[in-house]
């Protein structure tokens, strides 16, 4: 069904480079937050690391400045797509004053950008999934042309909320994609003890949507499925679940070691098919990235994550009286 | 002035401001061509369209999480929970969702929304259809609970609710609906403040603190008082959060005496908040014990109407209370 010599004709080689080094930018700053987490400087990490050309893809797919975007906390890649910069991430992980998302209120990777129409998201999962629907609800009836993509995890999609955001879409024919990032894992309980169905996306047909699964690890089948679905949600055609099947390469959190649920060898086998790996050699074949650009790249991607560090480090803490503020609207007005 | 009913009054607040901000639009369960179960609709399907008022799904939490997502799109949701006895499926909505927004996203996100729900027992609706649950979202930072007690009050109330950038849970006592009737001008916008006590009849000898149809009770009681030569003075909170210190802490700094009546179950309900701050801020001026009396601790008002008439306060219940506090 997905035609990747196509997507590559639409995509030009710029963007298909951008889509790698977003990825790889990802991919670096998820990996040293890893490593300052096991440092002591940091309270608490969570990994996108193998969802990266799920994310990017999907990003890349919409149009940033006008879609909005209700995303979860695995989505570092996206957030990137979408504007954030290192400097900003790693605010977030230090807890420090400027942080974009919250302030340092929230636990690190809890995304908000109102600049990028990002809307903020807390930890209890599936409580966005109606809140993309509202978003869809306003967009439709101010007839404006914006899409609206949420995502979550497979696990998450067990919750009430996420079927009763769903079927409000379903029913109003919004402009919504709920982008499931099926990793098989919701911590440590893989998904036949989540739901009954094989695909995450057969569970839209019960709600009445077109529901399709794609190869997550593909950044280009990524772009081209969940584009067809933006552009049919833009024109009126209503919302699609896009499962995306992907691979966490590392346990949920900082907090959790996989090591007692699964074997070394499933962790094995998600790194002989690492979507970075894998997207590297496709530009490489196809000739879009030789060996000098892709290090120059990693060079660069090295030196934003230091530069990003270091700025984060001699950052301020937040004013104590920040604590205090804003419970109410009332407080921004009067301050 | 023509006399209306309280829902009448709701009825007039949602009709105004439907006309007046084309972001309103109300969502719930049987708010369209029914005009609500109990009627506060009634008419604004005809003349809004379906689309600003707009019937739900029989979901509760998503009734308040699509409000909530079209509220930081910009709109201004007035979201209708049939009974105040169902909103616990959006609690996580509206305790984790909107009352946090503004603070975790350092303000950049906003969620200006009403969310109304009749509360309250006396019409035979057993134990899920008669709950009083305004203390639940009173002791949550980032939501303001507003209760009104009369047809002015639930008019201007709700008006301000719905201009509020904040989320407003706005509890209606449904057994007042049609019950409590009272002048609102035509030729006038009503206009109540969030956050404003209201003194609703003078006295010297005692205060009394109520809110929504305990207050309703209150003033009959009151009356009954005062041909036993015991002068109540009333207040009716109207709004529980955030709460009117000042006109409480005058009026006990005046009386010495204070009863707090409220039909929630009694322990942990609104009134323990009122009494605490008493203790800590009013403790010199304090004549007696502060009282409570409010609902027992059995799990709702049942169905069968003796029974029922045992949970529920009455005048005569409240009017008892008050000799027995003047008499202290």
């Amino acid at each position: 069904m997905v035609d990747v010599e196509e997507t590559q004709t639409i995509l030009s080689n710029k963007t298909m480079l951008e889509m790698y080094w977003t990825m790889l930018l990802s991919r670096k700053l998820d990996e040293r937050a890893w490593i300052i987490h096991r440092q002591g400087k940091i309270a608490f990490h969570i990994s996108g690391i193998g969802h990266e050309a799920a994310q990017v893809g999907a990003a890349f797919a919409m149009e940033r400045g006008v879609d909005w975007l209700v995303p979860y906390y695995r989505d570092l890649a996206m957030l990137l797509a979408f504007g954030l910069t290192p400097k900003e991430f790693v605010l977030g992980l230090l807890g420090k004053k400027g942080e974009p998302s919250s302030g340092a209120r929230q636990m690190p990777s809890h995304w908000s950008l109102r600049r990028a129409n990002v809307v903020s998201h807390s930890s209890p999962v599936a409580t966005q999934t109606p809140h993309a629907s509202g978003i869809g609800l306003a967009i439709k009836m101010r007839g404006d042309r914006a899409v609206v993509l949420t995502s979550i995890g497979e696990g998450s999609t067990s919750q009430g909320e996420w079927y009763e955001g769903v079927n409000w879409a379903a029913i109003h024919q919004l402009p919504v994609i709920f982008l499931v990032e099926n990793n098989e894992y919701a911590i440590s309980v893989p998904q036949p003890k989540q739901m009954a169905v094989s695909s995450v996306a057969q569970k839209a047909k019960g709600l009445g949507l077109e529901g399709i699964s794609v190869n997550g690890l593909d950044v280009l089948e990524t772009y081209q499925s969940v584009k067809r679905a933006v552009d049919k949600a833009r024109s009126g055609g209503g919302p699609t679940v896009i499962e995306v099947c992907v691979s966490r390469m590392t346990p949920h959190s900082s907090d959790d070691d996989d090591r007692s649920y699964r074997s070394k060898e499933e962790i094995e086998a998600m790194k002989a098919q690492d979507p970075l790996d894998m997207y590297r050699a496709h530009l490489m074949q196809e000739g879009v990235l030789n060996q000098a650009a892709e290090d120059e790249l990693q060079t660069r991607a090295k030196a934003a994550v230091e530069e990003a560090i270091q700025f984060a480090e001699q950052a301020p803490f937040p004013d104590i009286e920040d604590a205090s503020f804003p419970v109410f609207v009332e407080d921004i007005q009067n301050a | 002035m023509p006399e209306v009913t309280l829902i009448e009054g709701i009825r007039q607040a949602m009709d105004e401001e439907l006309a007046r901000d084309e972001n309103v639009f109300i969502v719930g369960e049987d708010v369209g061509p029914r005009g609500g179960v109990f009627r506060a609709t009634e008419g604004l399907y005809e003349k809004y369209g379906g689309e600003r008022v707009l019937d739900s799904p029989l979901a509760e939490l998503s009734i308040v999480g699509v409000g909530i997502g079209a509220a930081l799109y910009g709109l201004r949701p007035i979201c209708e929970i049939q009974f105040a006895d169902f909103i616990h499926p959006a609690f996580n909505q509206i305790v984790n969702e909107a009352a946090r927004m503004c603070y975790r996203s350092n303000g950049e996100w906003q969620v200006p929304m009403v969310i109304r729900a009749p509360y309250g027992g006396g019409i035979g609706g057993g134990l899920y259809h008669s709950q009083s649950v305004e203390a639940f979202f009173a002791h949550v930072p980032g939501l303001k609970v507003v209760i009104p007690s009369n047809p002015y009050d639930a008019k201007g109330l709700l008006k301000s609710a719905i201009r509020d950038p904040n989320p407003v849970i706005y509890f209606e006592p449904k057994k007042g609906y049609r019950l409590i009737k009272g002048e609102i001008p035509e030729d006038e916008e009503v206009l109540v403040p969030i956050g404003a006590a209201n003194v609703s009849r003078p006295g010297t000898d005692l205060t009394v603190i109520a809110y929504g149809m305990m207050h309703y009770y209150t003033l009959q009681a009151a009356q009954a008082a005062e041909s036993k030569g015991i002068d109540v003075e009333v207040i009716d909170l109207r709004t529980i959060t955030p709460i009117d210190k000042k006109t409480i802490l005058a009026s006990v700094q005046k009386t010495g005496k204070v009863l707090i009546v409220y039909e929630d179950n009694l322990t942990g309900g609104f009134g323990a908040e009122i009494s605490a701050i008493l203790a800590e801020d009013a403790f010199t001026y304090l004549d007696a014990p502060i009282r409570r009396l409010a609902g027992p601790d059995v799990p709702a008002a049942p169905y069968s109407h003796p029974l029922q008439n045992w949970f529920m306060l009455d005048p005569k219940k409240i009017s008892d209370a008050i000799q027995e506090l003047a008499e202290f």
